[in-house]
């Protein structure tokens, strides 16, 4: 088994461990810890998957970003510690019963072979780098979703921005 | 050899159930908006895995907009959170009735 292959299966595992600890740890704090954790190893999950753009993008904007946005609202927020930890447990069923509807979906597309199939038929991608290859993609053939996703951005801002100043 | 396609779903197919049962468990909305984080990485990962696996670049593009919406629901999501705390004082999702007829 080569390097990459046992390094893709350590951090998957990490990447899980860390996102049961999102759900299972008490006080919210320690949750956006292991959400960091957990995007990083995702990161590395990319760039193992040849998506070394998608990995930065990752790092930057989820694990520095996002995070952060999450950590200034746990501090504004006065949570009640002894309280955090206690869980809605009727629902654990409802949520199984959702997760193994999922893959049951999942596993049955797969196991059809259509997508080995498409796979085959693939044409190879030119041989130039990653992250100029997105670049060319972004500026091309997703130039009018990008700028879509330029305003929604925009719009978030001024949506937060707005219901931040709402109670004065 | 690289990693089958199959596994790499199953990764975030579990991903996705431990986003799906935080959400469904947790009381805490600040924990739902961080499950629902975890839910948006593993559809992330799906886009990336089929973009290695079908050899199309389209994937990886898709994932970076992804990404770029997932900011702005987190900004929203997140001052949402914070006038509920500054109108209810509370951030437990069942402590929570306003809209209850």
């Amino acid at each position: 088994m080569a390097a990459s292959t046992v390094i893709f299966y350590v951090l998957s595992a990490l990447a899980l461990l860390c996102g049961v600890m999102v759900i299972w740890s008490r006080h919210a704090l320690y949750s956006a810890v292991y959400l960091v954790l957990s995007f990083l190893c995702l990161a590395g999950l990319y760039v193992l998957l040849t998506a070394e753009f998608v990995a930065a993008v990752q790092v930057l904007v989820y694990a520095g970003g996002i995070v952060v946005l999450f950590l200034f609202l746990i501090m504004l927020v006065n949570l009640k510690d002894a309280l955090t930890g206690r869980r809605l447990r009727v629902h654990a069923v409802v949520s199984g019963a959702i997760g193994a509807a999922v893959m049951a979906q999942i596993l049955y597309v797969y196991s059809r072979g259509e997508i080995r199939a498409a796979a085959a038929a693939a044409p190879a991608l030119a041989g130039e780098g990653n992250l100029q290859a997105v670049g060319k993609a972004l500026y091309t053939d997703y130039v009018l979703p990008f700028e879509i996703a330029s305003v929604l951005l925009l719009v978030a801002m001024i949506g937060a921005i707005v219901l931040a100043r709402q109670k004065a | 050899m690289p990693v089958p396609i199959g596994h790499i779903l199953v990764i975030s197919l579990l991903l996705f159930m431990i986003g799906v049962i935080g959400v469904v468990t947790r009381r805490n909305a600040i924990i739902i908006l961080m499950s629902v984080e975890l839910m948006m990485n593993a559809a992330n990962l799906n886009f990336i895995a089929f973009s290695r696996q079908l050899n199309n670049l389209g994937g990886q593009v898709f994932s970076v907009f992804t990404i770029a919406i997932a900011a702005g629901e987190v900004a929203v999501g997140l001052v949402v959170v914070l006038a509920l705390y500054n109108n209810s004082d509370t951030v437990y999702v069942d402590e929570i009735h306003i809209m209850k007829g």
